[in-house]
């Protein structure tokens, strides 16, 4: 065996049996660039926890809520009326009402009904008063009481005689566009584009530091833009995917319209996956632990998930902070989103959001590449 | 024959400290030649891996100087790197790269890189070619960490405790490999804490202890500077029997230690020693326990220096 007989061997060993290596062509400039992009995207493929938050939690989301959420052709809106005297007359009078299909009555116990009304059972108690005549008991607050309260005594009224002073009549139009799954999609995309920047480069730098692989790259002459150019531009790619997958769901399963060109709408989400990628890289550059850059990055994200306007519209906070919540990038990029896909606005009317979307990006990158830490 | 050769690596008066108290070298001066493998030895936390870091230019230096080919880190960063092949201690490769991907991602940082088929056949991962790193065993892993230094065909060849945690013939595969890349005319730094690994690899060695360079030199020379080449162990009942001066005083002997109530002699010749040894031990009717003879290690040479065991076990 060769290392036992090293010992008697010259100092130097000699060149004499050695196979020479041989080498490839030059490698290009763009060579590591395009290394460290595929490996990053085969990494990412290849991991099924990123498939699964990235590409099948959106869907299960949009899904889940498009459901729960969906519009019904015409609710039914349900009313207890209590038992006792003069009870036959006002189920009568409901029955013989035009709009009677949309109701659903039930009979109980005053005590019950009040109850059951409180548990949001029922949307209106009508209870008959003593003489003649009905009172009714309705939640001012809930919406669907309220409009309860003005079927059912619009109703009653026209079945027991009420003449309309005006003559009019109704055309149905309900288009897609103004549905809650239609808010939700642009929303749930910008969220989504948010989530896999941060953590796909935010942590997935930090845990390359924790695993010293960081250290080896920077022994090797790798360029170290080109290191970071790779891992944001390999969230490129990955975009696309979800971009496609996203909206194609909300057309095929809920018969959403893109009214805005496809070309906008990938140009706003590149802008958007570029920034939080840059804003990633910013939370990454320096945290030594997995668990610390987690913490960080959730403190990032978690204003973004309640004012930037994923599930529900921002007009709904108080007028003092809506200056700050439209300085979020995350409110630019689902604004940006919302007003391409749902209104069809141009490009260029939406170039202050992108603007300030881009101006986020790029001050996260320049900071990050000014404290980054290799080792 | 060394005194003409090129010097690869030289530092002169290395010191590091961190944190302005934390001294892990404290003026190291280190020449190795083109062509050596070279072993910097010692225990854990003497000040091996921040000196080769420094050495990888991956540490700045406190004080002192560092050259590599005659060039400074400071003003050849790109251009020393290109010919620097290293595997740093505990660096965790990409889990979900094949072996061929992880080899083919770090050739291309390299202006021309050696075919990632031909590495893989010197470095016997061939089979592994398709694996995840993930699913490489820890030999397997090894290899591949000096696989991707090998890659870029580098001149030099940086080793940080390469062969820690290994099996015996994951090692003895290793040490092929370092030795192949020295018959090409490489030079190979390593660090190690294993004697038996700086006798067989290394043609020289500097035993650092508290980041300084306590010997250097061929091993075969620091053992014979031991005075002896040769090791008697033994272990006797009654303790006055301790005093190493008694033992000095025995033929052919060049140093004393005890350890544990074991004494440990260097002698020059062992058959000269050992009847000295049970006519004095029959004269004071103390009962031999345990008698054993070996050959010197560095790890005598080491304990001799310090007083200290190279690993505690």
């Amino acid at each position: 065996m060769s290392y036992l007989s090293l010992e008697h061997e010259t100092d130097v060993a000699s060149a004499k049996d050695a196979k020479l290596p041989t080498l490839s062509s030059k490698n290009s400039r763009w060579a590591g660039y395009w290394q460290l992009m595929m490996a990053r995207m085969k990494e990412m493929w290849r991991e099924p926890e990123v498939i699964f938050w990235v590409f099948v939690f959106p869907i299960l989301l949009a899904l889940g809520l498009g459901i729960a959420f969906r519009n019904k052709p015409a609710d039914v809106y349900r009313v207890a009326i209590v038992g006792g005297e003069g009870d036959t007359h006002a189920l009568d009078l409901l029955k013989a009402s035009l709009q009677g299909g949309s109701v659903r009555t039930d009979e109980l116990p005053l005590a019950d009904a009040l109850n059951q009304f409180r548990l949001g059972k029922y949307d209106l108690v009508v209870v008959p008063k003593a003489g003649s005549g009905f009172e009714y008991r309705y939640d001012p607050v809930r919406p669907e009481s309220v409009l309860a309260r003005t079927v059912v005594n619009d109703a009653m009224q026209a079945a027991a005689g009420r003449k309309d002073a005006i003559q009019v009549s109704s055309k149905a139009s309900s288009e897609p566009g103004a549905r809650y799954i239609d808010f939700l999609i642009p929303g749930l995309l910008g969220m989504n584009l948010m989530n896999s920047g941060m953590w796909g480069i935010g942590f997935a730098l930090v845990q390359m530091r924790q695993r010293k692989l960081l250290k080896r790259f920077v022994a090797t002459p790798m360029r170290r833009g080109d290191f970071l150019l790779g891992l944001v531009s390999s969230r490129l790619g990955l975009m696309l995917v979800e971009l496609a997958l996203l909206l194609g769901f909300g057309v095929i399963a809920f018969q959403m319209r893109v009214v805005g060109s496809w070309a906008s709408v990938i140009l706003i989400s590149a802008v958007g996956a570029l920034s939080f990628g840059g804003l990633g890289l910013l939370t990454a550059s320096r945290a030594q632990k997995t668990e610390t850059v987690s913490g960080l990055i959730n403190v990032v994200m978690m204003p973004m998930w309640m004012f930037s306007g994923v599930f529900f519209s921002y007009e709904r906070f108080p007028a003092v902070i809506q200056p700050f919540v439209k300085l979020l990038p995350l409110t630019m990029l689902n604004d940006a989103l919302r007003a391409t896909i749902l209104g069809g606005a141009s490009l260029a009317s939406q170039g202050t959001r992108l603007l300030i979307l881009l101006l986020w990006g790029a001050v996260s990158y320049a900071l990050a590449l000014r404290w980054f830490r290799w080792t | 024959m060394i005194q003409t050769m090129d010097v690869a690596v030289r530092c002169r008066n290395l010191r590091m400290t961190y944190d302005g108290k934390v001294e892990a070298v404290r003026g190291l001066d280190l020449q190795i030649l083109t062509g050596e493998c070279f072993g910097l030895l010692g225990p854990n936390g003497a000040g091996k891996t921040t000196t080769i870091e420094i050495l990888e230019g991956l540490l700045s230096q406190t004080s002192g100087e560092v050259e590599i080919l005659g060039k400074t880190w400071k003003d050849h960063s790109r251009e020393l790197r290109e010919v620097l092949g290293v595997s740093l201690q505990e660096t965790r490769l990409p889990e979900k790269l094949t072996v061929r991907e992880t080899l083919q991602l770090f050739g291309s940082f390299y202006r021309y890189a050696r075919p990632t088929l031909e590495v893989m056949n010197e470095m016997a991962l061939t089979e592994k070619a398709n694996s995840w790193v993930g699913k490489l065993s820890g030999g397997q892993r090894q290899r591949l960490a000096v696989a991707t230094a090998l890659v870029a065909n580098p001149m030099l060849l940086f080793l940080d405790e390469p062969t820690t945690g290994l099996d015996p013939q994951s090692r003895r595969q290793l040490w092929d490999i370092l030795r192949q890349f020295q018959r090409r005319g490489g030079t190979v730094l390593l660090t190690t804490h294993y004697m038996d690994e700086a006798e067989r690899v290394c043609n020289r060695v500097a035993v650092i202890d508290h980041g300084r360079a306590i010997a250097s030199g061929r091993p075969a020379e620091l053992i014979e500077e031991l005075g002896g080449q040769q090791m008697v162990e033994f272990e006797t009942t009654g303790d006055s029997w301790g005093a190493s001066d008694r033992w000095r005083s025995l033929p052919g002997v060049e140093t004393v230690h005890v350890e544990e109530g074991r004494v440990m002699l260097s002698v020059r010749e062992t058959h000269e020693t050992i009847p000295a040894l049970l006519a004095a031990l029959q004269k004071s009717g103390a009962r031999l326990l345990r008698l054993t003879t070996r050959q010197a290690s560095l790890e005598d040479v080491f304990v001799r220096l310090t007083g200290r065991r190279l690993r505690e076990e």
